[in-house]
């Protein structure tokens, strides 16, 4: 943007914001520098353009009629909508702020919260992010596909893009509802009604293999009252329904041993564990990759699957 | 947003901000957003010519310099910042509400209270962006403080590679979540570097009564590219994974990828030490062929013989 420009467009809010009452388009073109030595058509383009300009960054730049016959319309920026609302946070508060702001590693919404703390800053919002700098969270969102998706919730749009499953060889075109978008472990998921299916799925966004397609009318999208998005992208974690007993060896096996919801200490040196279970085959596996490390004792079905489990290996 | 949009959204943050603070450092003000000093004083000089209408020098903002001092007044109209665009919002508070559902963290209260007043100030924000941290607790809030207060730590760590305990004395850096999980960085007097744990990991923690001693060599690792980077001179493995087992390729660095008929991939990786390796072929089962080095299925067909021996399970 050329320094004009820029100069034109601080005026144009000024005015508008300083306004008592609409201002025409007349009185905007006669008063801000910039816009006088335009012809008719040029102006007019001008005008439009920098209208768009304000209103992209969020300034509400509303369009009003000038008295009360209404034939005229002229332009505002009423104060109380564009200013930031009073806001005032103890200092550790404020710290705590500059600390969420740091959350978002590159891309996705690290623009958004960089520009949302400056202006808290700029009201005066003691939020350095210097201070807090002993703690360091960073999400990253580099999926091409999260910006699209992320647009696509806020508007309430339904969405289609080429989807390719680890299952699968070949991406196929999903038509989706997104109720939301969720990281869970490094990973992003968008979860929503898919129309395919006919049923609600999360999509991991690392699989897209497209650009992505907004379709329908803002608004289109329904969220189901009292969606769990988390519960749809971990569909693994099956709740406990039992526990099973399993032996470790002296020294190994750790990931069992910080699961164990008891611990006993057998008298040949190995521990006995009790392990929460719940799905038996999920289950099988695990125990199975601590080989002769863990060994299940009971439920006799758990034993017999991780049994099964390494026959497979040397099948 | 494109870079003239965000100078435009730049100096209606910096008008306010400069009058909030006057006689502030030109770089000090630089540094808060994250622009050089000459770009700074760009900007201050499209000022110059901005003001209310009529555009004489009492209508005009006015800029001052005092030495490297910058000072704004005669800006009444913009006194205050714009508001928080719905994204803006969004960013802040899904990223609040993720902090403040760790327990362990000892900015958790203050980020409820603030999380309160950001809502009550821009209104609620739904909940259509969710990001979950792993929890850490205690450990975490005893790393935390350990930080803070420069103190040593002695911990029992779990190595999920090598399946062992060590007890380490560590000399804490900072506390960092990446990828959802919490870790701490410290200097770790046992292997003379820096070392990320996994503070899930940490079996047990205690705080010595001993002050840190960072040295001034060890570096913070930089996070932006994942925690695991593969040496080139680590040992080279190859695996044929079945359509069941192709996930793996999603959460572990490797170096190719190929295509086999049938649906699985061909997977090229390095493997530093290959405890997790083994344990994870254990799991994949028949979904998983090992196809260099022939030691490694060797192993992995020994480790599932002596398991089912452990059974009683007769292997033949």
């Amino acid at each position: 943007m050329s320094a004009p420009k820029l100069e034109r467009l601080v005026n144009l809010l000024l005015m508008l914001l300083s306004a008592r009452r609409p201002v025409t388009i007349e009185q905007v073109r006669s008063v801000v520098p910039g816009y006088d030595q335009a012809d008719d058509e040029s102006f007019r383009r001008m005008f439009e353009r920098d209208k768009d300009e304000l209103r992209d960054l969020g300034v509400p730049l509303e369009t009003r009629p000038v008295d009360a016959w209404g034939d005229e319309l002229g332009y505002l920026i009423p104060k109380d909508s564009y200013e930031l609302p009073p806001v005032s946070l103890e200092p550790d508060e404020a710290a705590a702020v500059a600390l969420a702001a740091r959350l978002w590693a590159s891309a996705g919404l690290a623009d958004a919260s960089a520009s949302a703390l400056l202006k808290l800053r700029a009201a005066g919002v003691e939020a350095d992010p210097v201070a807090t700098a002993g703690v360091e969270p960073r999400v990253a969102a580099r999926d091409a596909a999260f910006e699209p998706l992320l647009a696509a919730v806020r508007a309430g749009r339904a969405v289609s893009f080429d989807y390719t499953p680890s299952y699968a060889d070949a991406a196929r075109r999903r038509t989706v509802e997104p109720w939301g978008l969720v990281h869970r472990l490094g990973k992003w998921y968008v979860a929503g009604h898919d129309r395919d299916r006919g049923a609600p799925r999360a999509f991991k966004l690392s699989r897209i293999t497209s650009g992505v397609t907004a379709l329908g009318a803002p608004g289109s999208v329904t969220v189901p009252d009292g969606v769990d998005l988390q519960a749809m992208v971990a569909p693994f974690d099956t709740p406990a329904t039992g526990t099973a007993t399993v032996r470790v060896a002296p020294g190994a096996a750790w990931d069992l041993r910080r699961a164990a919801t008891s611990t006993a200490e057998g008298d040949d040196g190995w521990t006995v564990l009790e392990v929460p279970l719940g799905d038996v085959d999920r289950f099988a596996e695990w125990i199975a990759g601590f080989g002769p490390d863990a060994v299940v004792v009971a439920p006799e079905e758990a034993r017999a699957a991780v049994v099964q489990r390494l026959r497979a290996v040397l099948a | 947003m494109t870079r003239s949009a965000n100078r435009l959204a730049r100096m209606l943050a910096l008008v306010p901000y400069l009058q909030q603070n006057p006689g502030i450092e030109t770089a000090e003000a630089a540094r808060v957003f994250g622009v050089t000093e000459r770009q700074l004083r760009d900007d201050l000089d499209l000022l110059f010519f901005c003001g209310l209408p009529g555009y004489t020098p009492g209508d005009l903002i006015e800029v001052s310099y005092e030495g490297d001092r910058i000072t704004v007044r005669n800006a009444d109209t913009m006194a205050r910042p714009l508001r928080l665009t719905p994204e803006e919002a969004l960013a802040l508070v899904v990223a609040a509400r993720a902090l403040a559902a760790e327990p362990g963290l000892s900015e958790r209260d203050a980020l409820d209270r603030a999380l309160a007043k950001l809502e009550a100030a821009f209104g609620s924000v739904e909940s259509r962006v969710e990001v979950s941290l792993d929890t850490a607790g205690e450990t975490l809030a005893l790393a935390e403080r350990a930080v803070e207060a420069r103190r040593r730590l002695r911990i029992r760590y779990h190595n999920p590679s090598r399946d062992e305990v060590t007890e380490r004395d560590v000399d804490p850096m900072r506390v960092v979540n990446v990828e959802g999980r919490w870790y701490l960085e410290a200097w770790c007097r046992r292997v003379e570097d820096v070392r990320l744990f996994r503070l899930d990991r940490v079996i047990e923690a205690v705080e010595l009564d001993l002050p840190a001693e960072v040295p001034e060599r060890a570096a913070s690792k930089r996070l932006s590219e994942g925690l695991y980077e593969p040496a080139p001179e680590d040992p080279e493995v190859v695996l044929d994974l079945d359509r069941e087992a192709r996930w793996v390729a999603d959460y572990h660095p490797y170096e190719t990828v190929e295509d086999l008929d049938g649906g699985g991939v061909r997977l090229t990786l390095r493997v530093h030490d290959d405890g997790w390796l083994r344990r994870l072929l254990l799991r994949l089962g028949p979904h998983a062929r090992v196809v260099s080095p022939a030691s490694l299925g060797e192993a992995v067909r020994e480790t599932a013989a002596a398991a089912l021996a452990a059974y009683g399970a007769r292997t033949d």
